[in-house]
């Protein structure tokens, strides 16, 4: 019935949202508490199982929460307005219900007031008839009395007759129970209806209507908070908690209700909440935070909470509403994604960079290995022509092409030294470069560096060195580097200096390595000084203090090698570097300004090469300079200190720079100094000609030339005092064995005044007295030097082909008896090659031709000491060749020769007189075969040869024949 | 500044393994001249190496491998396309080969050389074709050998002319 009533409720009003209590921004936007028709969910919830326990309400505080709060009232309004509402339908309906019933009641009027108008003529007093009354034949007495046309007769019913007294009585009789009936059922109608009334009265009470809604709402609730993890509560001013839901009750209704939550339980967060919730209510605005709780109660967990202020209808808050949702393993996920993102990028990121950078080495690498083996691929043609043009400038030129000479052999130093530079700095990048531990004087390397500055200064520059005395005599180090670092050095310096100082100071410093610019001359402990006894007499202009301690701290330091840090400087007074060129100022291939490479030229990878060296060997190099007043490289190295005490011996191979002054103790001096040659009367300061330059030297270089003879000079030069003195230096350099002095490198053999040249000679300034006799000096010690030429043997193979006598040597005809000539006449390219490797070998050179017929002509041509004659050969066979040799020789005339149809190409030239004039001469002829039986060996001795060697001919074969018939030219 | 210094640097390479391709060298060698392919006169030539020429004996070979491979065709040609074969034209052939083999010391290609001669002395057509074909396969031999030779020779000098900082 209940049911009934509220479907036809529910059908006629439109459905409408139940206004809660639970905050309206939770979820969409729209609705937030749909219910569906009662009639289809009915049955779903009949089966839900709800429990009643986790919600513990406070009522009396929901009362006055419905009294005091806007959401109360309007929800009780709405209710209300709601009951109105059912109350007036019900009371329309039970209108509708009256307006039926006295619809009938005015019908069943009418029937009565028709039927008493059909019967007013038969009597008065009739009573209506209701339609109601069942008792009553209505339908039966009408028609009867329609039928009944005859109305007086009809009224023959009544027994009594009509108008009489009895029928009058019987009729009113009759109509009275009529209206009695009539009566009784408008009483039962009555009844009736109030009944009704009564009913709907019962069931549309208010309170039952709301208890049942807010129990279905009451019912969804729970069974949508039944599982959800959800804390729900309320909670007052001073955040007593007033209604809390909790999916996970842990405490008991008294334990929560009407207590704050720092009472309820303590821990991490729990502050934190209150605050906020307390926040929340002080700005009255609603707001959510994540919280991580850590208490005893249930543990280590984050709860998004969500506050909501609740005001009272004044608009004053009066409380709180809140829920809370556990997102903790949503945190944790969260967190971990975070991290993992985090990570993912960082990963990316390194590898990005990865691939930079492996991109970036790599093509570094191919560009280096590109450069290298570009530059070592032109070095070696290029060091030919250097060499060639070396030894071209060796023979006898006019000056014009001395002059060219002398520019094409300065390119291609330049050019050889760029390429070097190339080379060492990729092999220094790349990790190649070895670095050679060796025994050195570090006195030594400075005075030989600065000679050599000093040789080729064209500037009125004084050099000078100075070595602090603590320096060892003798460490180990790289010292070719240590060389190149501080000729780099010294030649920039050089180079940016126009007048003043260049120098080197030398000294030991402490082992942590510091930039003090005092010259620290302390002396770490165990600096050898295994000389100390040996202590230059002299040290010129200044003396250093010597080390008190040096000499008692010598005893310990001989059994261990130490490691000891020398600090060189170079200083100079040059131009100096501005100070924004000082961090670019090790870069490669950079200058300090731009036209400075056209200036003073350089590739801008000296330092660079520098710096790199220095650090390779575990140091470091830095750079002060002032502008327009001069600068300071320095570098710091370790060095180890050898403490075997053998230096002594050696003590006279290495000092090879003597001194006419203190001679026995150069390995000590502490000081150098070389002057400029003094030129500046005679000569432009900055004259770069080299000619110029070299020109009062000019007498001594007549007597320069030869590769040897160097080391008889030894111990002769004296101090540099004269302009001689400076460029004889280099002539002491050069008994080094050092790889930078090249073997051309000569020096006077004159003792008293050794005078230097520079490698590529200058010899167009060789008076003429000097230089017949030099010349043949040179080809007697070098043997033909045009032939013990480095080439490739592509060259003498093309040669061979060629047939050309390439290598008869112009200089034949002014040295007769430098140099044997000998002739190898061969076919075949192989044994072409192999005996001119052999012979190269063996000192000698060879022309050379292909067959009898060339060999004939040859030997017309010129006049050979030695030939070597192939017996089996193309044209004309080696025995024939013999034969018109020696034809030509007993006779003086070539008529066999031209008989055998050879054509003679020295006729009516001068040389065939002076040829004819010297036939008498047997020239030795060695056959050369691949017969090695003795009937080809006796067939060569019949056609006039002299000897025999047998294919393949070997190194031992040709020396023994050479050493047979060239005795006089034998070799070693 | 300084003349020329002699540092040769194949920076590609790290240098490991010259003493092993030395004895790979070594091995191939002796095994060479256990058969007999080569005899002591190879031996000379590589003496005759040094900083001018520090590729004498590959330079020679290859010029050998280059001659010898026309003369060995031409003699083909001479001993297949005619009927009557010029055996003058052979001998020339042959003794150029046998010549520069021996100056090599490419000895079983001289004696398959000797052999040569011999039949083609008697003129002996047969004989020669049969010679050819041994001395064809005398010839890719040591072709063979030698390349593989010079191929670790040449891995070897670049390997050894690779340069580490010592460790200190």
């Amino acid at each position: 019935m209940v049911c009934e009533v509220e479907n036809i409720l529910l059908d006629d009003m439109e459905i409408e949202p139940v206004p809660s209590m639970w905050p309206e921004d939770i979820g969409d936007a729209g609705k937030q508490f749909n219910i569906e028709q009662p009639g289809k969910d009915q049955d779903m919830l009949e089966e839900v199982n709800i429990m009643d326990e986790p919600t513990i309400v406070d009522f009396k505080h929901l009362m006055a929460l419905n009294d005091y709060t806007e959401k109360g009232s309007t929800q009780l309004a709405y209710l209300v307005k709601r009951w109105e509402y059912k109350q007036a339908n019900v009371v329309r309906l039970l209108k509708e219900e009256l307006d039926n019933l006295s619809r009938q009641k005015q019908e069943v009027e009418q029937k009565r007031l028709e039927i008493l108008e059909e019967h007013r003529f038969e009597e008065g007093d009739q009573r209506p008839i209701s339609v109601l009354d069942d008792m009553y034949d209505f339908w039966k007495e009408v028609p009867r009395r329609k039928a009944d046309v005859i109305i007086p007769n009809k009224k023959v019913e009544v027994d009594a007759e009509y108008d009489t007294a009895i029928y009058w009585k019987q009729r009113a009789m009759h109509v009275e129970k009529l209206l009695e009936a009539s009566m009784q059922r408008e009483h039962m109608l009555t009844e009736k209806l109030q009944d009704s009334i009564n009913n709907l009265e019962n069931q549309s009470s208010p309170v039952e209507e709301l208890s049942q809604i807010l129990k279905r709402a009451d019912n969804f609730l729970h069974f949508i908070l039944q599982n959800a993890p959800v804390v729900i509560g309320h909670q007052d001013k001073e955040l007593k908690y007033r209604f809390i839901y909790n999916h996970f009750p842990t405490l008991h209704e008294e334990d929560i209700i009407g207590k704050t939550d720092v009472e309820i339980f303590t821990g991490g967060g729990v502050k934190e909440s209150q605050e906020f919730k307390r926040e929340v209510l002080e700005k009255g605005l609603p707001a959510k935070r994540e919280i991580t709780f850590d208490t005893e109660l249930f543990g280590a967990k984050t709860f998004l909470i969500y506050v909501e202020p609740v005001f009272s209808k004044t608009g004053e808050t009066i409380g709180i509403n809140y829920m809370g949702m556990d997102v903790t393993d949503q945190v944790r996920i969260r967190e971990k994604m975070a991290k993992l993102r985090e990570e993912i990028a960082v990963q990316k990121a390194k590898e990005t960079e990865l691939n930079k950078t492996i991109h970036i080495t790599e093509e570094t690498m191919r560009a280096k290995q590109m450069l290298a083996t570009m530059s070592h691929e032109i070095r070696s043609p290029l060091s030919g022509v250097v060499s060639m043009a070396e030894i071209l400038a060796r023979t006898r030129l006019d000056k014009e092409q001395r002059q060219l000479l002398d520019v094409m052999l300065s390119s291609g130093d330049l050019v050889l030294q760029l390429i070097n530079d190339i080379l060492d700095l990729s092999k220094v990048e790349s990790g190649v470069m070895k670095l050679e531990a060796t025994k050195f004087r570090p006195r030594e390397v400075v005075k030989h560096v600065l000679q050599t500055a000093a040789a080729s200064l064209k500037k009125t520059l004084i050099l000078e060195g100075h070595i602090s005395d603590d320096v060892p005599i003798e460490v180990i180090g790289d010292v070719l580097r240590i060389r190149q670092i501080l000729t780099n050095l010294i030649s920039n310096a050089i180079k940016f200096t126009h007048e003043g100082k260049v120098g080197i100071n030398l000294y030991v410093v402490p082992e942590p390595v510091m930039e003090n610019d005092d010259e620290c001359r302390q002396n770490p402990n165990g600096i050898l000084s295994n000389n100390a006894e040996n202590k230059p007499e002299e040290n010129h202009t200044s003396v250093r203090p010597r080390m008190e301690n040096e000499t008692e701290e010598m005893p310990r330091s001989l059994e261990m090698e130490t490691t000891v840090w020398i600090r060189c400087d170079v200083y100079d007074t040059g131009i100096g570097i501005p100070e924004n060129a000082l961090p670019t100022l090790f870069k490669k291939y950079m200058q300090v300004r731009a036209d400075h490479a056209r200036k003073y030229g350089g590739t801008g990878l000296g330092l660079a090469i520098c710096k790199q060296l220095v650090e390779l060997m575990g140091g470091r190099m830095t750079v002060t300079s002032q502008e327009h007043f001069g600068s300071t490289f320095t570098f710091l190295l370790p060095y180890k200190v050898s403490t075997a005490p053998d230096n002594s011996d050696d003590a006279d191979d290495v000092t090879t720079m003597t001194n006419h002054e203190t001679v026995p103790d150069d390995i000590t001096e502490g000081f150098f100094q070389f002057h400029p040659r003094s030129l500046g009367s005679l000569f432009p300061l900055n004259g770069s000609s080299r000619t110029s330059m070299l020109l009062p030297n000019g007498v001594g270089h007549g007597l320069s030339g030869t590769s040897e003879g160097s080391q008889a000079d030894n111990g002769k030069f004296s101090r540099m005092s004269s302009p001689e003195d400076a460029s004889s230096i280099i002539g002491a350099a050069e008994a080094l064995t050092e790889p930078e002095c090249s073997p051309g490198c000569s020096s006077s053999h004159e003792s008293t005044s050794a005078v230097i040249t520079r490698k590529h000679g200058n010899q167009h300034f060789m008076p003429d007295h000097a230089d017949l006799q030099n010349q043949a000096e040179l080809e007697q010690r070098n043997g033909n030097a045009n032939l013990t030429l480095p080439g490739p043997c592509e060259t003498m193979r093309k040669s061979c082909e060629s047939s050309e006598c390439t290598t008869a040597g112009n200089l034949g005809a002014t040295a007769t008896n430098a140099k044997p000539k000998i002739l190898l006449v061969e076919d075949n390219n192989i044994n072409i090659m192999v005996t001119q490797s052999m012979m190269k070998q063996l000192g000698h050179g060879m022309d050379i031709v292909k067959n009898g017929v060339e060999a004939v002509q040859a030997v017309q041509r010129c006049c050979y000491d030695l030939i070597l004659m192939d017996v089996c050969m193309p044209k004309m066979n080696g025995l024939q060749a013999t034969r018109l040799i020696r034809s030509f020789e007993q006779t003086g005339n070539w008529d066999a020769a031209a008989e055998a149809g050879v054509e003679n190409v020295s006729l009516d030239s001068p040389g065939s007189i002076s040829n004819s004039s010297q036939s008498t001469r047997r020239v030795p002829i060695i056959a050369m075969t691949a017969n090695a039986l003795a009937e080809s060996a006796d067939e060569c001795f019949e056609n006039g040869m002299d000897s025999f060697v047998s294919k393949p001919v070997t190194f031992q074969k040709l020396k023994d024949s050479l050493d047979k018939f060239l005795p006089s030219h034998s070799t070693t | 500044m300084g003349f020329v210094r002699k540092t040769a640097l194949p920076l590609w390479l790290l240098g490991w393994g010259a003493e092993f391709l030395l004895a790979d060298m070594s091995h191939l060698l002796a095994l060479l001249f256990h058969q007999g392919v080569l005899d002591e006169q190879f031996l000379h030539l590589r003496q005759l190496q040094d900083e001018t020429s520090p590729n004498f004996v590959y330079e020679v070979t290859s010029i050998y491998f280059r001659e010898s491979e026309n003369l060995l065709m031409n003699l083909k040609l001479l001993l297949t396309e005619k009927e009557h074969s010029d055996y003058t034209k052979i001998k020339v052939h042959v003794n150029q080969i046998m010549g520069s083999s021996s100056s090599i010391g490419a000895n079983r290609i001289r004696n398959a050389c000797v052999a040569f001669r011999a039949v083609s002395d008697q003129h002996n057509r047969v004989g020669c074709l049969r010679a050819l074909e041994l001395l064809e396969k005398e010839y890719n031999y040591l072709k063979n050998k030698l390349h593989e030779f010079f191929q670790i020779e040449q891995q070897r000098s670049l390997a050894a002319r690779a340069r580490y900082p010592l460790p200190n």
